[in-house]
């Protein structure tokens, strides 16, 4: 386990953005109460096996005197590197992601489902949408009870999507809470 | 009853023949100034007392019949009289009112509930057996009641004498017709063949009824030996287990309480979910389940987060609220040792069973994300799903390691955290229900190295707890068997190798653990332990105990010590029980124990004591292996000089 290096942290950094836009500051700076002690440490990636894990520095600490080999997970984990050396954030930083995000989608009960099976968003199954979606930003999927779902890509802008017909991508599907029974491997 | 039919057939019997004598009669019977009530009235008060006796005339319709038809025309009159009658009295003037009553209401309910035909059949029958009594009424209508309602007495009696005579009988034929075990050669041709089921079940029912009252049933001649012989192997292949289970859960249980227990075995525990508390409350979440077509209830009164769900149209693994994590599906025993572990906020906290993470998330939902959690886990197949569940529940305070519980204590360090739950991995003897293959591959080796495995673990959970934390020091133990080598006599094991005592779970439900068992003492904290069972709880078989770390020393001798002095009431046996595994630490540890133990006993009795642990260290430090007579002689001793310092004591005082 190792703190992240300057391209890391900029690769990472550029994929949570792209979600949260301003609010990585909070993410990043957010005081953390995990750990035994009364006040509040902060909050810290570290890599370890290819994984990025957000966790709070007290964790970090007591977790140092686990072996490699043994240690498993920490705190949360936002996501892998490949082995081409690309970043992708995963479902289990979802948490993290829908407390900040800029760009939210909500989706009608029906197609609900749908988004769980892994297949992307649909005009047609769409509830509500944020403003100011430029094509190529991180949104994050919800339920129309806020409930997170989700996170992808959009497609399209917000005003695009109004002109589009029923069967239009809105959002290009990247992660789902249906993988956590789907691919419980791939985690 | 009896009364009521009395009357009634006496009002049947006299109503035909003698209609127009009895109106006068009644007319005069009743009181006269009720009779210039107006017609009207009378009907009115009529109809309206026709519901209270309603219930009495629905028994009765059966026995309605030919007065419906025939009295037709005179229900206006009779009506009238009952208007009468009744609009005075509550019924007090008793007899007559009632019987007009009621057969007014019959009358008009009659019609109204049932057919003529099915009157008519009924009604036959009544009419003879009215007829045969007409004859006595002929006297005054009080006399003949009362003699009527003698003879119906009389008959009742009779019919209870011999209901009586006739279970003695069935009784008796019970006995004659015996039960007896089936002799070798049947036994044989039994085993030939495919096991016949129905008469299995028969036979075990017959010996588990003979067993429970053996001085009276026994079936000729046999033994409770060859009783019980015979019932275990019809158990055994009736519903499938191997000897081995079958002997050890006979030594737990009597024989009717081991048949519940069985059959609770073969039916499935009722499936039940945690609401996830970081998420959501147990109230939101039962109501979108419950649109979404999922029947639950909440799980007991013990509980403030379970919930039992009886069916479902969806499948209650795979809602878009369990992928979000607002609930865990999990057994109820499982919410046990979390809740008499019972963590505080910004805590230290070890799991060293954790897969796949229901106790673990319960852990951290109770301490609200706070604190530290280890997870550990020792199958690697096994990670991916605690890791799984975390991250779906939304538990960020959690380390996840792979390790050997048994090395834990020293990656995570000595005295370290505040406290440990050890799920320890056992034979699953309490959840037959959820998996069969337990029942035929148990064996006596395998259960004593689950017992080794788990007194090293439970060993390691102890070392890692720090006695002196100020909210913890506590350790909670529990196994989903039901072996008593796997439960009391680990906890048994740990209360003599290390300075931990029971306390009790918090679970004020379930029944306590055994203090001993066949040829086993335990030590008599023991009963604070719990055990729970699926006949009885409606959960899988579970086992919890709480432990708190009273100090940091890992002393195998100090309690040798306590014993000696008879400071902990118990007998030689468990010291001679104890010598053996602890001989081997002694040595090494004297010289440090015995000023500990003396710092130790300045602080906890008085000065006396101090006196009597030198002395007694001594004589200790030289034995080595001490035969059974030596020790038994030395407590006595250690026993007298503690009368003599009391005696001396008290004389001071005096």
């Amino acid at each position: 386990m190792r703190p992240l290096d300057e391209n890391e942290t900029t690769v990472v950094f550029e994929k949570i953005f792209k979600f949260v836009g301003n609010n990585l500051k909070n993410i990043v700076e957010n005081p953390s109460h995990e750990g035994p002690e009364q006040d509040p440490g902060r909050y810290c990636f570290r890599l370890h096996k290819n994984r990025v894990y957000y966790v709070s520095e007290s964790l970090v600490k007591r977790a140092t005197n686990i072996s490699r080999k043994s240690l498993v997970s920490l705190g949360t984990c936002i996501g892998k590197y490949t082995h081409a050396g690309g970043f992708h954030l995963t479902i289990m930083s979802l948490s993290v992601l829908a407390a900040n995000a800029k760009h939210k989608v909500w989706l009608k009960p029906t197609s609900e489902m749908s988004f769980l099976y892994g297949n992307h968003v649909l005009k047609g199954g769409l509830g509500r949408i944020t403003d100011s979606i430029v094509p190529g930003d991180g949104v994050v999927v919800f339920s129309m009870s806020d409930v997170p779902l989700g996170f992808g890509v959009a497609a399209k802008s917000t005003q695009d999507c109004r002109k589009l017909d029923p069967n239009g991508i809105v959002v290009l599907h990247q992660a789902d809470i249906g993988e956590y029974l789907r691919d419980e491997d791939e985690l | 009853m009896v009364l009521t039919r009395s009357k009634k057939r006496v009002t049947k019997s006299q109503t035909p023949p003698s209609k127009k004598a009895e109106k006068p009669q009644a007319m005069a019977l009743k009181r006269k100034p009720e009779k210039p009530q107006s017609p009207a009235l009378k009907k009115g008060a009529a109809k309206s007392q026709n519901k209270p006796p309603m219930k009495k005339q629905k028994k009765e319709v059966v026995e309605e019949e030919d007065p419906l038809e025939n009295d037709e025309e005179v229900s206006d009159v009779e009506s009238e009289e009952l208007g009468e009658s009744d609009g005075g009295e509550d019924g007090s003037n008793g007899f007559f009112s009632d019987e007009n009553k009621e057969e007014n209401d019959e009358e008009d309910e009659g019609e109204e509930l049932l057919g003529d035909d099915f009157l008519e059949g009924s009604g036959d029958e009544e009419e003879h057996s009215d007829d045969s009594e007409e004859g006595s009424d002929s006297d005054s209508d009080e006399g003949d009641i009362e003699k009527e309602s003698r003879l119906i007495d009389e008959e009742e009696a009779k019919e209870e004498a011999d209901a009586e005579a006739e279970l003695l009988d069935f009784n008796k034929e019970a006995g004659d017709d015996a039960f007896r075990l089936p002799t070798e050669e049947e036994l044989e041709e039994e085993a030939r063949g495919p096991p016949d089921l129905p008469l299995l079940q028969s036979r075990i029912k017959e010996i588990v009824r003979a067993l429970s009252n053996f001085s009276v049933l026994r079936p000729n001649g046999a033994s409770r030996k060859d009783c019980v012989e015979q019932l275990k192997s019809d158990i055994a292949s009736y519903y499938g287990y191997n000897s081995f289970l079958i002997g050890a859960l006979f030594e737990l249980f009597p024989p009717v309480e081991l048949m519940e227990l069985i059959e609770a075995f073969e039916k499935q525990r009722p499936t039940s979910i945690r609401t996830n508390t970081l998420k959501t409350r147990r109230r939101d979440l039962a109501d979108v389940l419950l649109n979404r077509g999922v029947n639950l209830d909440p799980l007991s009164k013990w509980s403030k987060v379970g919930l039992v769900v009886y069916d479902s149209q969806v499948p209650i693994g795979a809602t878009p609220e369990y992928l979000a994590g607002f609930y865990m599906l999990q057994g109820a025993s499982s919410f046990l040792p979390v809740m008499a572990l019972a963590p505080r906020e910004n805590e230290r906290i070890v799991d060293v069973a954790a897969a796949p993470g229901g106790k673990t998330t319960y852990l951290a939902a109770l301490m609200k994300n706070t604190g530290l959690i280890f997870a550990n886990e020792m199958k690697v197949p096994r990670l991916k799903s605690l890791t799984a569940n975390l991250h779906r529940m939304g538990v960020t305070n959690t380390i996840v390691c792979n390790y050997d519980g048994r090395e834990l204590p020293k990656v995570i360090g000595e005295k370290s955290v505040d406290r440990v739950l050890l799920d320890a991995p056992c034979s699953g003897t309490g959840v037959i229900s959820k998996d069969e293959s337990v029942k035929v591959s148990k064996s006596l080796e395998e259960i004593k190295q689950f017992a080794h495995l788990q007194k090293q673990l439970l060993l390691a959970a102890i070392d890692m707890v720090d006695a002196t934390s100020k909210t913890g020091g506590y350790i909670v133990y529990s196994t989903c068997s039901l072996m008593v080598a796997e439960n009391e006599a680990v906890i048994d094991y740990a209360l003599k190798k290390r300075s931990v005592q029971l306390v009790k779970t918090g679970l004020d439900f379930g029944q306590d653990g055994f203090t001993k068992f066949r040829e086993n003492r335990f030590h008599p904290s023991l009963k604070m332990t719990k055990r729970f069972y699926p006949h009885v709880h409606n959960m899988d078989g579970f086992f919890v105990a709480k432990l708190k770390k009273m100090s940091n020393m890992k002393q195998g001798t100090e309690d040798d010590e306590e014993e000696a002095l008879g400071i902990v009431d118990e007998d030689g046996e468990t010291m001679e029980g104890m010598e053996k595994p602890s001989v081997a630490k002694k040595q090494p540890k004297e010289t440090k124990e015995s000023k500990k133990i003396l710092s130790k006993f300045k602080v906890d009795k008085s000065g006396k004591k101090d006196k009597k642990s030198k002395l007694k260290i001594e004589p200790k430090i030289k034995k080595k292996r001490k035969n059974k007579t030596t020790v038994r002689m030395e407590i006595s001793q250690a026993r007298e000089e503690k009368r003599r310092a009391m005696r001396g004591k008290s004389k001071e005082k005096q």
